[in-house]
Formats: C-alpha cells, sequence, structure tokens
C-alpha cells in the first residue's frame, strides 16, 4: 500500500460513486439504459414488422434485406452520422443498436411464427378462433421460444456493442476503457470488462428464467426426449 | 341434417375441386366421404364450417344457409378434429379440451370440470389432464383431440382423416371407440378419410367421390359392396368386396347344432367325427377328433348373433374340424355352426 498506484479495489471504493458523471455507478446505469432501451425498442418494432412478413411474404425479403445492410454498417461512421442530427446523446447510440436489433429479431419473429405447425393453424381456425385471438392465444404463444432465442443474442451483442458509443462520450461502461489511452493504468479496464460480461449474463440468465416460466410446454418436451 | 344443394368450389385457376355435389347428411347419422385425393373429400367438409366458401350452390345446416353466419360462431358450434390431432402444443390437456368453452366466454371452473369429464368419456385417465400434448402418444393425443371437438357439445362433428396418422392397432382402437360414443351422443357426422375400409365399418351412409369432385355413388355400406353404381367404385371398393360384404351379414338365423359338445373327460364313442369338448362353466377346450381322441385340436369362436358372417367363416376357418364355436357373451358355447350350415347362410347372403 502506500505511495504506490492504488489496487484495484482502492480505486473501485475512490470512483464507486464521486457524484461526477463518470462515477462507476453513473457509467453503469448509462450502461444500462443504452443497452436495455435498444432491446426493448427492437422487440417492439421486430413484432409487427414481423407479423407483416408473414401475412405479406413478398414484405419478407425487403424487410431482412434492409435490416441486414444496416447490420452490416459498422456502428462507428453511424454514430458519427447520427451526431448530425442527435448530438452527442445516448439517442445516438440507442438508434443504431435498436436497429441491430431488430436485424436479428425480425427474422426470429417471423421464423417463430412459422414454426406453428400447419395443423395447429388449421384446428385453430376449425375451432372458431379469430384472426386476432389465433394470433395473441395460439400463434405467438408458440413463436416465444424463437422469439427468446433472438432476444439472448440481441441482448448480449447489445450490451457489448454500447461500449463503442465511447469514441462520442457516450458508451457507458466504454468510458472505463478509453481513459487507458491517456493513462496505461489497467484497473479501470478490468473493472469495465469484468461489469460488461456479468451485465451480459445476468441479462442472458433472466431471458432463460422468462423461457422457463413461458414455456414450460417446451421444457415438458426435452424431458420426454432424454 | 346437413344439406349440400348442388355444391361447387372452382379455384381461381380453374381448378374443380367440387362438382355439383348434392347430398344430405342426416342428423345423428355418420356419414362418410370417401375417395382418392383430388376427389375434394376435404374441401367439401371444410365448406360446411366455411374454413373455405363454396363458389355455387348452398350448405344447409337444419335448413339454414351456412353462408349466411359468422364463421368463428358457425365453427363455435361445429366440433372438428383434424389429422395429426392439431392440439395446441403449449397448452395442458385439459385447456386443449377446454378450448371451445373458452372461446365461448364460459366460466373458467365449468370449462375445465367439462374438460375432465370429456377426458374420462374418450378412455383417458384423468392425470393426464396436467400435461402437454407432447407427452402423449398419437392415439392419445387424438383421442384428446376427439375430446376437444365435443367439448361445446356441439350437434355436428367433422372429422378429417382423423385417424390415420396413427398404427393400424391404435386406429382400430380408436374407430371401435367412435362408434361406442356415437351410440351414446348420436351426434351428426361427416368423416373424411381416404380408407374404404374405414368408411365401411364407420359410415351409416357414404358417398364416394371421384377426383374432381364428382359424386360417385351415396349409399349405406351393405348396397354399396354390392350393388357399385359405376366401374370407378367397383374398382375403389377393391377386390374382396364379397368377403367384406359379409360384415353385414347377421349370425342370429344361422343354425347351430347342439348335440356335438362333450365335457372335458368324455370317453365313450359318437358316431360324430369331431366332437367339441368343454370344460365345467361350458367353455370350449378344442376339438376331439375321432382318429386322435387324446388330443385337442384349436377351435375358432364367433358371438352368436352379435358377430358378423365374417367372424363365423373365420372362426370355421381357424379349425381343422371346418366348423365355428357360437358362444355368448360370456365366453360359453351354445353351440357349433357346421360347414352345411356356413354353407346355407352364405347361400342366403348371396340371395339377398
Amino acid at each position: 500500500m502506500g505511495d504506490g498506484p492504488p489496487s484495484i479495489w482502492e480505486w473501485i471504493g475512490r470512483n464507486w460513486d464521486t457524484g461526477r458523471a463518470d462515477s462507476i455507478r453513473n457509467l453503469l446505469t448509462d450502461h444500462l439504459t443504452m443497452s436495455l432501451v435498444p432491446i426493448v425498442l427492437a422487440l417492439v418494432l421486430a413484432l409487427p414488422l414481423g407479423l407483416a412478413s408473414v401475412r405479406w411474404r413478398w414484405l419478407y425479403q425487403p424487410t431482412t434485406g434492409l435490416m441486414n445492410v444496416v447490420y452490416a454498417l459498422p456502428s462507428l461512421p453511424v454514430f458519427m452520422l447520427l451526431i448530425s442530427v442527435t448530438g452527442l446523446s445516448q439517442t445516438t447510440v440507442i438508434i443504431p443498436l435498436t436497429f441491430y436489433g431488430m436485424a436479428v429479431l425480425i427474422p426470429a419473429v417471423v421464423d417463430g411464427l412459422n414454426s406453428v405447425p400447419d395443423h395447429v393453424r388449421q384446428s385453430a381456425v376449425a375451432m372458431g378462433f379469430t384472426p386476432l385471438r389465433r394470433l395473441l392465444q395460439v400463434e405467438l404463444p408458440i413463436a416465444v421460444p424463437v422469439v427468446l432465442a433472438g432476444m439472448r443474442v440481441v441482448a448480449v451483442s447489445s450490451i457489448s456493442l454500447v461500449s463503442v458509443g465511447a469514441l462520442i462520450g457516450q458508451g457507458g461502461l466504454g468510458g472505463l476503457f478509453t481513459r487507458a489511452y491517456q493513462n496505461p493504468f489497467m484497473p479501470p479496464v478490468i473493472v469495465g470488462i469484468v461489469l460488461i460480461v456479468l451485465l451480459a449474463l445476468v441479462a442472458d440468465g433472466l431471458l432463460v428464467l422468462a423461457q422457463r416460466l413461458l414455456t414450460p410446454w417446451v421444457r415438458a418436451r426435452k424431458g420426454q426426449a432424454s | 341434417m346437413i344439406t349440400f344443394e348442388s355444391v361447387t368450389k372452382r379455384y381461381p385457376d380453374g381448378t374443380v375441386a367440387v362438382d355439383r355435389l348434392t347430398l344430405e347428411a342426416p342428423t345423428g347419422r355418420i356419414t362418410v366421404f370417401v375417395g382418392p385425393s383430388g376427389c375434394g373429400k376435404t374441401t367439401s367438409l371444410r365448406m360446411i364450417n366455411r374454413m373455405i366458401d363454396a363458389t355455387e350452390g348452398r350448405i344447409l345446416l337444419d335448413g339454414v344457409p351456412v353462408q349466411g353466419i359468422d364463421p368463428p360462431t358457425l365453427r363455435r358450434g361445429i366440433g372438428y378434429v383434424i389429422q395429426q390431432a392439431g392440439l395446441f402444443p403449449h397448452r395442458k390437456i385439459v385447456d386443449n379440451i377446454a378450448t371451445v368453452p373458452y372461446l365461448l366466454g364460459w366460466d373458467r371452473k365449468k370449462a375445465r370440470a367439462t374438460a375432465m369429464e370429456l377426458l374420462e368419456r374418450v378412455g383417458l385417465d384423468p392425470a393426464l389432464a396436467g400435461r402437454y400434448p407432447f407427452q402423449l402418444s398419437g392415439g392419445q393425443q387424438q383421442r384428446v383431440g376427439v375430446a376437444r371437438a365435443l367439448a361445446a357439445d356441439p350437434p355436428v362433428l367433422l372429422m378429417d382423416e382423423p385417424f390415420s396418422a396413427v398404427d393400424p392397432i391404435v386406429r382400430t382402437n380408436l374407430q371401435d371407440e367412435l362408434l361406442r360414443l356415437q351410440s351414446e351422443l348420436n351426434k351428426t357426422i361427416v368423416f373424411v378419410t381416404h380408407d374404404i375400409d374405414e368408411a365401411i365399418k364407420l359410415g351409416d351412409q357414404v358417398a364416394v367421390l371421384q377426383v374432381g369432385g364428382r359424386l360417385a355413388q351415396l349409399a349405406d355400406p351393405k348396397t354399396l359392396l354390392s350393388e357399385p353404381a359405376d366401374d370407378f367404385v367397383r374398382e375403389f371398393l377393391g377386390q374382396d368386396r364379397g368377403i367384406r360384404r359379409l360384415r353385414f351379414i347377421s349370425t342370429a338365423g344361422l343354425r347351430l347344432r347342439t348335440d356335438l359338445t362333450v365335457a372335458e373327460g368324455f370317453d365313450g364313442s359318437s358316431p360324430e367325427r369331431w366332437l367339441l369338448v368343454v370344460d365345467g362353466d361350458g367353455r370350449p377346450l378344442g376339438w376331439r377328433s375321432s382318429d386322435r381322441p387324446e388330443e385337442l385340436e384349436p377351435f375358432g369362436t364367433f358371438v352368436h348373433g352379435t358377430d358378423s358372417m365374417r367372424a363365423a367363416l373365420d372362426a370355421a376357418l381357424l379349425s381343422p374340424s371346418g366348423c365355428a364355436v357360437a358362444v355368448d357373451e360370456r365366453g360359453r358355447a351354445v353351440g357349433v355352426a357346421t360347414r352345411q350350415a356356413l354353407d346355407e347362410a352364405l347361400a342366403e347372403a348371396a340371395d339377398g
């Protein structure tokens, strides 16, 4: 101890809650906001677009094609472009991440709805479901496992991608990495990586839990197979 | 009663799936639509509950044109059993069965209670109620499908090849079960199949359709077998029409001999070459031949008055004696149908 550089724990203690915008606590909150908002937005937007692509098949190719192009765009220039519109705000990070999420979730919604067996759909019609009720009570519930699998990919990639925003000053925990350029001091980098990985693991765990609660019938099916 | 009045289904590309179909499916009876693939039998079925709309003609349900009824409302009043059962994988068995009651807005408790009753009614263990469809065998799933179709007690039941995806033994069980249920419920059933044997077994009347959706013949199974309307029907019925017709001839009039039965341990002599040995309860043990009285030969039985001539003939062919053993419901021998008696009955059947 004494005069040398502070240990990682001392550094965390000192920087956890300084009251400044770049305290670890504030960076963590920012990171959560900038990764969770795109996940939710992507799902909310992908559902109607996915439904439309199933209803009108010709929509599917152009929609997913466009989304794949967006997905292929490197995030950094997209941030730069958006700065002229939304400035150096969190929105500049949230918009491209939402599009990346949609690129994964639209096909997931489409695949999920297509995973409803034809005889199940037909029997729903024959039982007297109205189209809306059939969608809400039969088709969407059966699509849930496939959509949730997509959500897991989106959640993890979104949480990881936020840190790139640090280059425009909005990277959440990514802010801890840029400091290493200025000062070759490792604790912030380690703390940043560990927290991001932990966030990703927690988000993934929550989604797995949601899957277990929402789709007990999938577990029952696996139990049967084993 | 379901009435087809010159019903045609023509697709935009000009294909005619059903061609001026006119027939009646009487109340409380099973009407079977049978025919090769492409004969429009499923299309005809689906026009009843408007899963497909007719291009021309009318379909009436007890005199009311179905075209005038809102499809979801119409369908909730008509039971439907689909091939592969079509159960909802995400719903427990009890909730699958209660589907239509839920749609009709029944109280949840009442819907579930009805579902539990039906589960037993179709011969399933109530313990299955809490399982998911994937945990059931194909035959069990199909029974659940039937229970689901019956849940809201609809007067009409449409069945679209319901038993064709299960193995033959299970299929026979399901067919027997359907006939048992029907004897209790008396629904108006329209049943679609490509299997002529199934049609003959289940149908009170059979509509044979041919490719292009034309009705080739509408008749009860016995008439269909003895008087096929044309070459198409004759060919579709297959080779052994005569043998299959025996299913519809009762053994009630079959002359039985009661003087050929002896108790176990009989050691006397008889002018007859074959004697039927029975145990203390009167159950058959085997045939005793005068050539080798120490050994019992195999025998075949039929239930007198209940089983058909086909079963009696089958029983006779199973035994070296050539005679069939008539038994009562409890399996006790009531007499012997000799070759002569069978021959007389067959001659009579061939006449009528």
